[in-house]
């Protein structure tokens, strides 16, 4: 009984903090702040993702989170790239 | 028993993960410097998600399965999010967002010797034009 209700609020936390950082990502002033919004939600989307794995009881979710973690280091690294040097891979 | 104690260690999980995870996009959304935005995520919300999948670990033990490969995922955002904080700075020192404009440089007395005529000692460009 108590994990539903910490698994409630959780839900409510991660997602109010999914669209604190899409604010962010709008308004951000120049592009370091868009790409640092842009890793934070997909942090933030593995958390949801497990989440819902919890809820669900079941193991399936696991691929999906690991495959947006990589994929949300490989895309900041390569944007992050790209605005230093112009190029992703030289 | 023992089965009460693990529920209330992943509720605890749960919630110490939603709240570092808030904290995290709070810091982001609210705080004034790049620099400093640059903070709140990177730690806050990397420990917010660690706990998560800590949780996940634990429910998956309590419900008679456990599997253990979510400490797969937070051990690669652990070494991960300091990679993608760097590169971000970066960023931030390219675009120059945290540039100041340079000191004034002192006054030039040129020589020991004219150390009495303290106050009025000619600026350096003026001796120049003299000359």
């Amino acid at each position: 009984m108590i994990v539903t209700y910490a698994l409630i609020f959780a839900f409510a936390a991660v997602s109010l903090s999914l669209l604190l950082t899409m604010v962010r990502l709008v308004k951000g002033p120049r592009s370091g702040d868009r790409i640092l919004a842009l890793d934070t939600l997909s942090i933030n989307a593995v958390a949801l993702i497990i989440l819902v794995g919890i809820a669900g009881a079941t193991q399936i979710y696991f691929e999906a989170a690991i495959i947006i973690a990589m994929l949300g280091f490989v895309s900041t690294v390569a944007v992050a790239r790209f605005v230093l040097r112009g190029d992703i891979i030289e | 028993m023992s089965h009460d104690i693990l529920d209330i260690c992943i509720a605890a999980a749960l919630v110490i993960g939603g709240l570092f995870t808030l904290v995290g996009s709070i810091g982001l959304l609210k705080l004034q410097a790049p620099m400093a935005r640059l903070h709140a995520p990177t730690k806050a919300s990397t420990l917010g998600v660690g706990s998560i999948l800590l949780a996940s670990v634990l429910f998956a033990y309590a419900s008679g399965a456990p599997s253990y490969h979510e400490l797969l995922i937070i051990a690669f955002l652990f070494m991960t999010a300091p990679v993608s904080a760097s590169f971000i700075g970066k960023v931030h020192i390219h675009l120059g967002q945290n540039r100041k404009p340079l000191p004034k440089p002192a006054r030039d007395r040129i020589w020991a010797t004219e150390a009495k005529r303290e106050e009025d000692t000619p600026d350096v460009l003026e001796m120049k034009a003299d000359a």
